[in-house]
């Protein structure tokens, strides 16, 4: 994040309507678009390319976007690379190019702070007792910086006591598991995994062994996307009340987010619509011209991130599909657009998003 | 053993590192021994140490050996 704009990190992630949004959103962009562009010539050489001139555009959808490709391609930085602390890696699995993504200090900095007041707008600002529904990875390998380890690490931040449910075979370690429920009744615990992970090793074992947790105060949020559960015709809401049958009463929110632009990620409500917070927004893209999409239409879903400051990905165009069910109406209250995200497109490699295990 | 070494004594174990580099100028992810998941050890440690509980943002801020002497003051610890 550009140090002008650190103050921003503040601001109530879900407060702000669609005018001031795009007011201050536009501000920040621009302002990126400079910095890239004078740190990066391979972002300024997409620009000339593009025939971008920043007084033409005059809407976020007129705002020149990189395809989320471009970061498997080439190594791109905004930032010397003696800034740079820590390289993170898209999941991809094996055999396929995996994406770089140069993180700076204060970029990683506003990541952490970033995602931090999301999630106390769910949670609330105290740490409390937290689930990792998955195996302790940093322990096997801690110099790997997978994105499902990172994720993991920089989730466990909100947590305290932060307990791994399961083993290294990914096995559910039961007994440890009810001696830490025990310990915490009586108050609300976090639970954070990956969503097939969740899926393949925690509901089914646990179906299989007909166990329940017994929550009876928790909310879970998962990540990793739908496309093997999809494969396996498993939908949100078989997929919710199977967790709620192994779990106990438990709140559950899937969110959304790409290793390219971690931190700012899109959580859904109790409506089960996806959101942006004051830090992100989406555009929806016709993929025959690229021309920006209505409400309600379907195409191909591009992100803005305020964050990025080493490295240009504050505007993408991912692989994904989806479509914007509203912006500032939902009825959770929450300002910004809501949407609703349909799987990945066809042509697209096939790509873990963290939610691989072995294979 | 003073506040102090009960501080110092955490970096040490939780970060696996020795006396030579304990300053105050000794910052998160300088060292690969301070990356995150050391910092997360660091910050347990710590907490048992001084029975406290951190908040969020002081996990944060806590950006070096000589911040988190600065912290550990909000939390009535006298080092």
């Amino acid at each position: 994040m550009l140090e002008k704009h650190l103050e921003y990190l503040s601001q109530d992630p879900y407060g702000m309507a669609r005018e001031a949004k795009q007011e201050y959103l536009r501000k920040c962009l621009q302002d990126l678009i400079i910095h890239h562009r004078d740190n990066c010539s391979e972002y300024a050489r997409v620009l000339e390319a593009l025939a971008y001139d920043d007084s033409s555009a005059k809407e976020l959808e007129d705002l020149p976007f990189l395809p989320v490709q471009l970061f498997k391609e080439f190594e791109l930085m905004s930032v010397p690379k003696s800034a740079v602390v820590k390289t993170m890696m898209s999941s991809g699995t094996s055999g396929q190019k995996r994406s770089k993504v140069f993180l700076d200090r204060p970029t990683a900095m506003a990541q952490s702070r970033c995602l931090s007041n999301i999630m106390a707008s769910f949670i609330g600002k105290k740490r409390l007792p937290m689930i990792i529904l998955d195996t302790e990875l940093a322990k096997k390998d801690p110099r790997m910086f997978s994105a499902r380890g990172a994720g993991i690490i920089g989730f466990s931040l909100f947590g305290r006591d932060v307990f791994f449910a399961l083993d290294d075979n990914m096995e559910i370690r039961w007994k440890d598991l009810q001696e830490y429920i025990e310990r915490h009744s009586g108050e609300r615990i976090v639970l954070f995994g990956y969503t097939y992970i969740i899926w393949q090793y925690i509901v089914k074992a646990m179906q299989n062994k007909k166990k329940n947790m017994g929550l009876t105060d928790g909310t879970l949020f998962h990540i990793g996307g739908w496309k093997k559960l999809q494969a396996e015709s498993v939908s949100a809401q078989t997929y919710n009340q199977a967790l709620k049958d192994v779990c106990g009463d438990i709140d559950i929110h899937n969110y959304y987010g790409m290793a390219e632009q971690l931190g700012s990620v899109f959580v859904e409500c109790e409506n089960g619509h996806m959101h942006c917070s004051v830090f992100s927004d989406v555009i929806i893209r016709d993929p025959k011209d690229f021309r920006a999409c209505g409400i309600g239409e379907e195409g191909l879903v591009e992100l803005i991130s305020v964050l990025p400051s080493s490295y240009p990905g504050h505007v993408l165009l991912t692989e994904d599909w989806g479509r914007i069910m509203g912006e500032d109406d939902c009825p959770c209250g929450r300002k910004g657009k809501y949407f609703e995200l349909q799987g990945r497109i066809k042509k697209a490699e096939i790509r873990g998003c963290s939610d691989t295990y072995g294979q | 053993m003073t506040n102090m070494e009960k501080y110092i004594n955490a970096f040490k174990e939780s970060l696996e590192i020795d006396d030579s580099i304990i300053t105050d100028e000794l910052a998160f992810d300088s060292i690969p021994e301070w990356d995150s998941v050391g910092h997360m050890r660091l910050m347990a440690s710590l907490e048992d140490t001084f029975d406290i509980m951190f908040e969020t943002e002081d996990i944060m801020d806590f950006s070096s050996l000589g911040k988190g002497k600065e912290i550990l003051k909000k939390y009535n610890v006298d080092l």
